[in-house]
C-alpha cells in the first residue's frame, strides 16, 4: 500500500485536478448504485408504497414540491432520486459485465491469434474486420431481435439482462482483440519469452505468464473507455425499449419514460436521470484519458 | 580565438523526487578546424552535452547556469527561433539515427536544396547543383539520378551519408554529431569516418565527436575529453590519453578493451557501474570503483588539474597526494 | 584455453533456413511478383567439440543470430540437420532431460527479462520449468547461489529488473541460463548492447564459468576484438553463409578469406600507429537477391570471371577452412 502511494502512477493522479474531480463523481455514482437498496430514500419499486396521488411531483424546490421526493416523482409516483439510483445500478452493472466480457473474449482471441500468427491469425483476424464492420448499436439490435423472436416473451424477459451484456459485449470484443493482438506480436519477439521458448514451455503457459501480464495496461485503458461506452449503449438500447426489461429500469428506461412528458412540462423525470448518465459517463470517460496518459511512458 | 566555448555549464532535471544534476561545471572549448572527441559510458551526459550546445536539450532538462558561445556570442540563451537559425547556419547536427533527421515524406533533393536555399544566398538550380555536389562528395554513387529518391530508398549507410551532406551542406563552421557510425557495420563505419574526417579537414569545420567508441576517437579527434557521472573527468590530446591516460577511470576505461592484436586470459575491468544520477556519491564520483582512492577523494570533490600531459579531475595530481 | 574433448556437442550439416519474405498473394498478383525468399542462412556446417568456444562473426544481416536460433530450435532449419550431442536436435528438444542442456543468452539486457517478475522467479523459471528443485527453500537456496556465482548478492533476488543496469542484468540472465545446469550455451551478442567496462566484466565472467563449469559456448558477435579474447575457432559469414572457418589464432594471424581481411582492416586502429587504411568499398546486399556466383566479389579486390558466375565451396587451406577461387588458386 505504501508502495502505491509513492508510485509514479498516484503522483500523476495527484496531479491532475479533473482526474481527481472525476474520480470523486466516479465514486459516488458506484456507491450511490451499489449499495441504493440501503441509502436510497424510497423504494420505487415496492409497489405497496407508491401513491398515485405523489405523481408529477417537481422537485422539492419548486412551489409544488414535496420535501419528501427531492428531485420529485414521475408519472406513478415513483421517487426519482431512489430510481436514478436504482436505475445507475442497473446500467453499472450492464456496463462492467459487457466489459468484462468483450475483454475476455478480446484478450484470449487477441493473444492467440498474436502469439501463434500464422492462418489461425489470419482467420481469426478477418472475423474481427468484419465484426467492426457492423456499428455496435446494430449488432445489438440485431442480437436482441434474433433473441426475442426465438424465445416466448417471459423468458425474454428473465433473460433480458444478459441478452443486452452479451449484445453489448460481443459488439466490442474485437477493440481488445486488435490491441492485444499488436501488444503481443511485440512482446512475442522480445527476448525474455524466446527465453522461454528455448527452456520449452508450452505456448499456452508463455501466454499466460509472460504476454499477458505485459499486454494488459492498455487493455486497462481501453476497458475503461469501453465501460462509458457500454454504459451509453445499454441507455440507447433501452431508451430505444429493446434493452432491459421495464420491471428493472435502467437509465436510458428513465429517460424513456421522462422523454413523454419532457413538453408537457414535467421536465424532471428526463433531465435528472439524464444529468446523472452524464455525470457517470464524463467522469469514467476523463478517468480512462488520465490512465492512458499515466501508463504511457512516452507522455510522461 | 576558440570557436566554442563551454563554460561551466550545468544541466538539471526537476523530477518529483527532486533535481537531478545531469551535467555539472563542465567547460571545454574547440578550435576552428579542431575534432574534439568526447568519451564516456551510457548516463555519462556526453550525448546531454551536444544537446544542450545544438539546443535540444529534451523537457524537463535545462541548462541551469553556465554559458555556451559560439564565435564569443552566447547562444545558451536565445529564443527558438533565433537558435533553429543558428542550428541550420552554423551549427550542423547529426544522430545516431539517420530515420529521426530526414523527412520520410520528402525526397533527399528537396531536403538538400531547402536547407541550402534557406541558410545560404543562393537560387534554387544553383542550391541543386550543389546538392548534387554534395552527395557526390560524400560518395553517393550516381548522385544526379538519386537525388530525387526518397530516405527509404536508401540503405542504412547510404542514410546516414546523405544526413552528413544534410549537416554540412548549409556549411557550418561546427558539426556536433552524436554516436554517427555506431548504427553502422563495421565495413561502413570506416568508410563513414575516413569520409567525415576528410570533410572537416577540407572545409576547416570543427566538430564535437561523441561516441562511446574508443576507437573512432583515436583514428579521428585530435583532442579528448572522457566524461563519468556528468562531468569531464579528464580532457587533453588524443594521443596522450589513449596511451597514458592520468585518471584512473580513463585508465580503466582503455585498459577493459578488448585488444585486437593479442589473446588476453583476463581483461582489465572496472568493478561495479557508474551511479545513478541520484545517487552520485560525495567528493570524486568515481570513488567507489576507484582502484587508488585514498581518504581526501571521499571528501572533496576534484575540479580538473594539470596532470602532466593531459588535464584530470584526480586528486592523484594535487600537491601532497600520496606516491 | 579449455581442452577439446572427443565428441562434438554441436553438429551442424548443410543447414539452411528461409524465410518466405513476399508480399500477400493479392498485391503480388496485382504487381505480377513471384513469391520472395530471403536465404537468412544457407547452408552451413561446422561442429564445435565439447568444452569449447565456436564463434560467428560477421555484419548485420550476414545471418548469424539464425544460426543461433537454429541450434536451440527457435526455428527449424529448411535443409540440413542439426546434431545436439549426436542426437538430431527436434528429438533432443522433445526430451526436458536433453532440453535443459542447452541455454541461451541475449543480447538486449532490457528485453530479456520479463520486466513484471522478480529477479527470483525469473532466474528460478528454468528450475521450476525442468522440475530440477520441488521445494520452495532449496530453489530460493539454488537461486542465491547462482546469483552470487554471477557476482550479485542472494538479496537481489527480491528485486524487478529496473532495478538494475544494464550489466547487473546480464549477470541475471547468465544466472537464468545456468540454473538448469546446462552444458551448452548459446550467446547471441551477449555484451554488445553494454559499455565497454562492464563488457570486460561480463566477457571475464563467462570465460570463469566456461573453466569451471566445463561449458561449451557458441558465440555470435560482430566485434572482432571480443572473438578473439574467447574464442577457440571462428567461423566467418557473409551473406547467409561461412567463408571461413579457422582457428582463432591463425585467424587473426593470417586471415585468409578476403571478406575476412576487409574486417580486420575496417577496425579503427587503437594503437594509433598511424597507418593509413583502406576501408572495403560498397556495401552488403540484401540477402533476397544475392549476386550470382561468389556473393562478395562486387566489394573483392581480388574477384575475377570465375567469382562471378562459380559458387566457392568451403576447402581446406592449412588449419582453416576458406570459400574462396582466389585462396584456392593462391591468387591471394
Amino acid at each position: 500500500m505504501k508502495a502505491f502511494f509513492d508510485s509514479d502512477i498516484w503522483w500523476s493522479f495527484r496531479r491532475s485536478p479533473v482526474t481527481v474531480v472525476s474520480a470523486i463523481m466516479a465514486f459516488i455514482c458506484v456507491v450511490g448504485a451499489a449499495f441504493a437498496s440501503f441509502i436510497a430514500p424510497h423504494n420505487p419499486f415496492d409497489l405497496a408504497s407508491l401513491q398515485l396521488m405523489d405523481a408529477f411531483k417537481p422537485p422539492s424546490w419548486e412551489a409544488e414540491g414535496d420535501p419528501v421526493y427531492f428531485l420529485g416523482t414521475d408519472d406513478q409516483g415513483r421517487d426519482m432520486l431512489s430510481a436514478i439510483m436504482y436505475g445507475a445500478r442497473v446500467s453499472l452493472m450492464v456496463g462492467f459485465c459487457a466489459v468484462i466480457f468483450s475483454t475476455l473474449v478480446g484478450v484470449t482471441v487477441g493473444l492467440v491469434a498474436g502469439y501463434m500468427g500464422g492462418k489461425i491469425d489470419s482467420l481469426l483476424m478477418r472475423i474481427a474486420d468484419i465484426q467492426l464492420t457492423f456499428p455496435s448499436i446494430l449488432v445489438a439490435l440485431l442480437v436482441d431481435g434474433v433473441v426475442r423472436a426465438a424465445v416466448p416473451r417471459e423468458v425474454h424477459d428473465q433473460i433480458a439482462l444478459f441478452v443486452v451484456i452479451f449484445a453489448i459485449g460481443i459488439s466490442n470484443w474485437p477493440q481488445f482483440a486488435r490491441t492485444v493482438r499488436g501488444s503481443t506480436l511485440v512482446e512475442r519477439n522480445k527476448e525474455y519469452v524466446q527465453a522461454a521458448r528455448v527452456i520449452g514451455l508450452s505456448p499456452l503457459r508463455i501466454m499466460r505468464s509472460h504476454v499477458l501480464p505485459n499486454v494488459m495496461s492498455p487493455v486497462l485503458v481501453i476497458a475503461t473507455l469501453n465501460l462509458s461506452f457500454a454504459i451509453l449503449s445499454e441507455a440507447t438500447l433501452s431508451f430505444l425499449g429493446v434493452g432491459v426489461p421495464p420491471t428493472q429500469p435502467s437509465l436510458g428506461t428513465l429517460i424513456r419514460i421522462g422523454n413523454d412528458f419532457l413538453f408537457s412540462g414535467e421536465w424532471w423525470i428526463a433531465i435528472f436521470p439524464g444529468i446523472a448518465l452524464i455525470v457517470m459517463v464524463l467522469s469514467v470517460n476523463l478517468l480512462g484519458d488520465w490512465l492512458r496518459d499515466a501508463l504511457n511512458p512516452k507522455l510522461r | 580565438m576558440s570557436l566554442l566555448q563551454v563554460k561551466n555549464l550545468r544541466v538539471e532535471f526537476p523530477t518529483r523526487r527532486g533535481t537531478l544534476v545531469a551535467l555539472d561545471d563542465v567547460s571545454f572549448d574547440i578550435a576552428p578546424g579542431e575534432v574534439l572527441g568526447v568519451v564516456g559510458e551510457s548516463g555519462a551526459g556526453k550525448s546531454m552535452t551536444g544537446a544542450a550546445i545544438i539546443g535540444l536539450l529534451e523537457p524537463p532538462g535545462r541548462i541551469a547556469s553556465g554559458q555556451i558561445l559560439l564565435e564569443g556570442q552566447r547562444i545558451d540563451n536565445l529564443p527558438y527561433e533565433k537558435m533553429r537559425r543558428i542550428r541550420g547556419r552554423q551549427i550542423g547536427a547529426i544522430f545516431q539515427d539517420p530515420l529521426t533527421t530526414l523527412n520520410p515524406l520528402y525526397t533527399i533533393g528537396r531536403q538538400l536544396v531547402e536547407t541550402i536555399t534557406t541558410h545560404l544566398p543562393v537560387g534554387p538550380g544553383e542550391a541543386r547543383e550543389k546538392a548534387i555536389g554534395w552527395l557526390e562528395l560524400v560518395g553517393i554513387p550516381a548522385a544526379r539520378e538519386r537525388i530525387d529518391s526518397y530516405p527509404h530508398e536508401f540503405s542504412g549507410g547510404m542514410r546516414q551519408r546523405v544526413v552528413i551532406a544534410l549537416a554540412l551542406c548549409a556549411e557550418p563552421k561546427l558539426i556536433v554529431a552524436d554516436e554517427p557510425t555506431t548504427a553502422l557495420d563495421v565495413s561502413i563505419q570506416a568508410q563513414v569516418i575516413a569520409m567525415l574526417k576528410t570533410l572537416a579537414r577540407e572545409k576547416g569545420t570543427a566538430m564535437m565527436l561523441v561516441t562511446h567508441d574508443m576507437g573512432v576517437i583515436a583514428e579521428t579527434a585530435d583532442r579528448v575529453a572522457v566524461m563519468y557521472a556528468g562531468r569531464i573527468s579528464e580532457i587533453g590530446p588524443v594521443r596522450q590519453l589513449v596511451r597514458h591516460a592520468r585518471h584512473p577511470y580513463s585508465q580503466g576505461l582503455m585498459g577493459s578493451i578488448p585488444p585486437l592484436d593479442r589473446r588476453v586470459e583476463r581483461l582489465a575491468q572496472i568493478d561495479g557501474a557508474m551511479p545513478r544520477l541520484s545517487a552520485i556519491p560525495r567528493g570524486c564520483a568515481f570513488n567507489p570503483r576507484c582502484p587508488k582512492v585514498f581518504d581526501r577523494c571521499l571528501v572533496d570533490r576534484p575540479e580538473l588539474m594539470d596532470a602532466g600531459t593531459t588535464r584530470a579531475a584526480c586528486w592523484l595530481y594535487a600537491e601532497g597526494a600520496p606516491a | 584455453m579449455s581442452v577439446a574433448g572427443s565428441a562434438p556437442m554441436l553438429e551442424v550439416q548443410n543447414v539452411a533456413r528461409h524465410f518466405d519474405v513476399s508480399k500477400p498473394i493479392l498485391q503480388r498478383l496485382i504487381a505480377r511478383e513471384r513469391r520472395r525468399t530471403l536465404r537468412a542462412v544457407d547452408g552451413i556446417s561446422f561442429d564445435i567439440p565439447t568444452g569449447t568456444t565456436l564463434s560467428l562473426v560477421g555484419e548485420s544481416g550476414c545471418g548469424k543470430s539464425t544460426v543461433a536460433r537454429l541450434v536451440v530450435g527457435l526455428y527449424r532449419p529448411s535443409f540440413g540437420r542439426v546434431l545436439f550431442d549426436g542426437q538430431d536436435l527436434a528429438e533432443a528438444r522433445a526430451d526436458s532431460a536433453q532440453r535443459s542442456r542447452m541455454q541461451m543468452i541475449f543480447q538486449d539486457p532490457y528485453a530479456s527479462l520479463n520486466p513484471r517478475w522478480r529477479v527470483v522467479d525469473i532466474v528460478a523459471e528454468p528450475i521450476r520449468a525442468f522440475k530440477l528443485l520441488k521445494d520452495k527453500k532449496a530453489i530460493l537456496a539454488r537461486v542465491g547461489e547462482l546469483l552470487t556465482q554471477v557476482g550479485l548478492s542472494p538479496l537481489d533476488g527480491q528485486k524487478y529488473p529496473h532495478e538494475f543496469s544494464g550489466g547487473q542484468r546480464q549477470r541475471i540472465s547468465i544466472a537464468r541460463a545456468l540454473s538448469s545446469n546446462p552444458e551448452f550455451l548459446v550467446c547471441d551478442e551477449p555484451t554488445s548492447a553494454l559499455d565497454v567496462s562492464v563488457q570486460a566484466q561480463i566477457l571475464n565472467l563467462m570465460k570463469e564459468l566456461q573453466t569451471r563449469l566445463g561449458l561449451t559456448y557458441l558465440f555470435i558477435s560482430h566485434n572482432l576484438a571480443v572473438v578473439r579474447q574467447v574464442s577457440d575457432r571462428i567461423g566467418v559469414m557473409y551473406l547467409g553463409k561461412l567463408v571461413e572457418l579457422s582457428p582463432a589464432e591463425s585467424l587473426f594471424e593470417r586471415p585468409r578469406h578476403p571478406y575476412t581481411r576487409a574486417l580486420m582492416e575496417a577496425i579503427p586502429d587503437l594503437e594509433m600507429t598511424g597507418r593509413q587504411r583502406i576501408p572495403v568499398g560498397g556495401e552488403v546486399p540484401s540477402p533476397i537477391t544475392p549476386p550470382p556466383g561468389c556473393t562478395f566479389h562486387p566489394r573483392c579486390p581480388l574477384a575475377n570471371e570465375r567469382c562471378r558466375v562459380e559458387v566457392p565451396v568451403m576447402k581446406p587451406a592449412n588449419d582453416a577452412m576458406v570459400a574462396c577461387h582466389a585462396v584456392e588458386e593462391g591468387r591471394d
